[in-house]
């Protein structure tokens, strides 16, 4: 099986964001990045089958800054064969279109069975990238995974939606996108930590074009009107259901 | 004359409500583009309200008729009908099908998506959508730069409209897909889904036991149509299904009621729910940062207090 995890450097969900009116987006100062936490998921997904199938292959790919190769190089370390940045100093700004569009330009050409994605990067959540680049790429895709299975040359696959469960199945090649649930993710250890250092990280610049989104702004969200505490204990409800029902009027 | 398309979501042959919204938010933009028509379209087959569409704000609707509702068969249709009606946008709810929908819609339309927003407005005759990132931790607002524009809505951030019109049914045909969505079941107990629900019930690591959910269980049974939630650290000890965590790794919910308890409000929690009209937080530590975000505070043990709201509701029940 030739199989491609495509991941992302994101901020840790932890950040406290400020924003960078200058240029209309974080400001990365002491902020950590890390690996995008449902990239975990595709990560570990594309070993397990790689695991299973031999003399397969997991590619990881990334569209980041120079300093992504940080997150490679913890794929590199949790057991990918390799690992290709692509690279711009705006590439972790960019609309989902046009990540979408770089990926699908490196993969165009590439053999591969399986591509694996996270369902949703945490800094720009659009959910957006995996369907995008497996439509340009002419294959079917399957999103929000919490159960995978592989037989033979088909795809199974369950994911939840809205009070519901949806059982889906795609023939390969296919795209998938991973969410929590699906799998506990390896830690990388040190002698995956080693043994990454020596495996191959190709860095190719790319120009991100025109952008699919002109971003007008980005502001902080507006402040919540300050609240109450009403008191302390039982002998509080009875005033909170009365604010409930009279002030607020949710009940 | 713009057209707008909205992409409707059906199950088992029933219209999804978050799909009444997307046809409000469509009809309202057209209007604010100087008039035009709203297009409702459907990949999957179902039992069409023709003055519910309509008075909900779509002039004409097109079936496409397909049996199941793969997303790969669902946005090759709507990306030919877009194509076929010229349209200067695509609306859809951004529900777990919505969500995969749109990025594949504004691939095939080779234009940008501005997924899970919270507003449409018209400046100079041309659409601004906002949408939160980083977990609403900002809010982006954006144009996009090709001639139409794909935008999935967040449920609860827009309304339908109310007119006194009925919706033209017709057909269209259906693209095939190479994958198929085999079964869908429905989930089992009868509380609506987290992202849903008007009212959500959540706990967190301050609940305690399992056992001790069965308080939350109990306010919930007082409160029709109200969805059970978790914090993160409730999920991932095992306590309660990932379904119903809330925050930046889980859902993000907005609805008009939410009972913290026995959740601490760590900004990842935070970012998934900050955006709910009336929030209640129970905790016995008074400088626990849910009370940043609260309406209402309760400094108390769970214990004590989720019993006595549950009687308390009871009687406005009654």
């Amino acid at each position: 099986m030739k199989i491609i995890t495509c991941v992302k450097r994101v901020p840790a969900t932890t950040t406290r964001v400020v924003i960078d009116a200058s240029t209309k987006s974080l400001d990365p100062t002491g902020v950590e990045f890390l690996l995008n936490p449902y990239d975990e998921f595709a990560v570990e997904q594309a070993l397990q089958v790689a695991a299973a199938h031999e003399g397969s292959t997991v590619t990881a790919i990334s569209l980041g800054n120079a300093a992504a190769q940080k997150e490679l190089r913890t794929v590199l370390a949790m057991g990918a064969d390799d690992a290709v940045l692509l690279t711009n100093d705006l590439a972790l700004d960019a609309d989902v279109t046009t990540t979408a569009r770089i990926l699908a330009e490196a993969i165009r050409g590439r053999e591969f069975d399986l591509l694996f994605f996270g369902k949703q990067a945490v800094d720009n959540d659009a959910h957006g990238v995996g369907p995008a680049v497996a439509t340009m790429l002419g294959v079917p895709c399957l999103t929000e995974v919490v159960k995978f299975e592989l037989d033979g040359d088909k795809v199974i696959c369950e994911r939840e939606v809205e009070g519901g469960r949806e059982i889906l199945e795609s023939p390969l090649p296919c795209a998938i996108t991973c969410q929590k649930g699906l799998n506990e993710p390896r830690y990388a250890n040190l002698k995956g930590i080693m043994k990454a250092k020596k495996k191959p990280l190709e860095i190719t610049e790319v120009d991100l074009g025109a952008p699919a989104l002109e971003v007008i702004d980005l502001l902080p969200p507006a402040d919540r009107p300050a609240g109450r505490i009403i008191g302390e204990g039982a002998a509080a409800v009875a005033e909170l259901v009365d604010a409930l029902r009279n002030e607020a009027k949710v009940l | 004359m713009s057209n707008i398309l909205v992409l409707l979501e059906t199950r088992d042959g029933s219209l999804r409500p978050a799909s009444l919204e997307a046809l409000g938010a469509a009809r309202k933009t057209v209007d604010e583009l100087g008039g035009g028509t709203v297009t409702a379209l459907s990949y999957e087959a179902f039992d069409a309200d023709a003055a519910l569409l309509g008075a909900s704000g779509a002039d004409n609707v097109l079936i496409a008729g397909a049996a199941q509702h793969s997303a790969e068969g669902a946005a090759a249709t709507c990306t030919r009908v877009a194509k076929e009606l010229g349209s200067v946008a695509v609306l859809l709810a951004a529900s777990v099908r919505g969500k995969d929908l749109t990025a594949r819609i504004a691939a095939g339309l080779e234009t940008g998506c501005v997924p899970d927003c919270t507003a449409i407005t018209v400046a100079d005759g041309r659409m601004v959508f906002t949408r939160p990132i980083y977990a609403g931790k900002g809010m982006l607002n954006a144009r996009v730069s090709g001639a139409v524009a794909v935008a999935s809505l967040r449920g609860n951030f827009f309304a339908a409209a109310s007119r006194d019109a009925a919706a033209e049914i017709g057909e269209t045909s259906a693209e095939a897909s190479k994958s198929v969505v085999r079964e869908v079941a429905a989930k089992s107990g009868g509380r609506p889904d987290v992202a849903e629900a008007n009212i959500v019930v959540a706990g967190g690591r301050g609940m305690g036991d399992a056992d001790n959910w069965a308080m939350l269980e109990a306010i919930a049974d007082q409160l029709p149509g109200a969805a059970i939630g978790a914090s993160r650290a409730v999920v991932d000890s095992g306590i309660r299904s990932h379904s119903e965590q809330v925050g930046q790794t889980g859902k993000t919910v907005a609805p008009e009621l939410y009972i913290a308890a026995g959740i601490s409000g760590a900004i990842q929690h935070l970012a998934g729910m900050n955006n709910s009209k009336c929030i209640v937080a129970i905790n016995k530590d008074a400088d626990a940062p849910i009370f940043t975000a609260a309406t209402y505070g309760i400094v108390g043990d769970i214990n004590e207090v989720l019993p006595v709201l549950a009687e308390e509701l009871s009687k406005l029940q009654n």
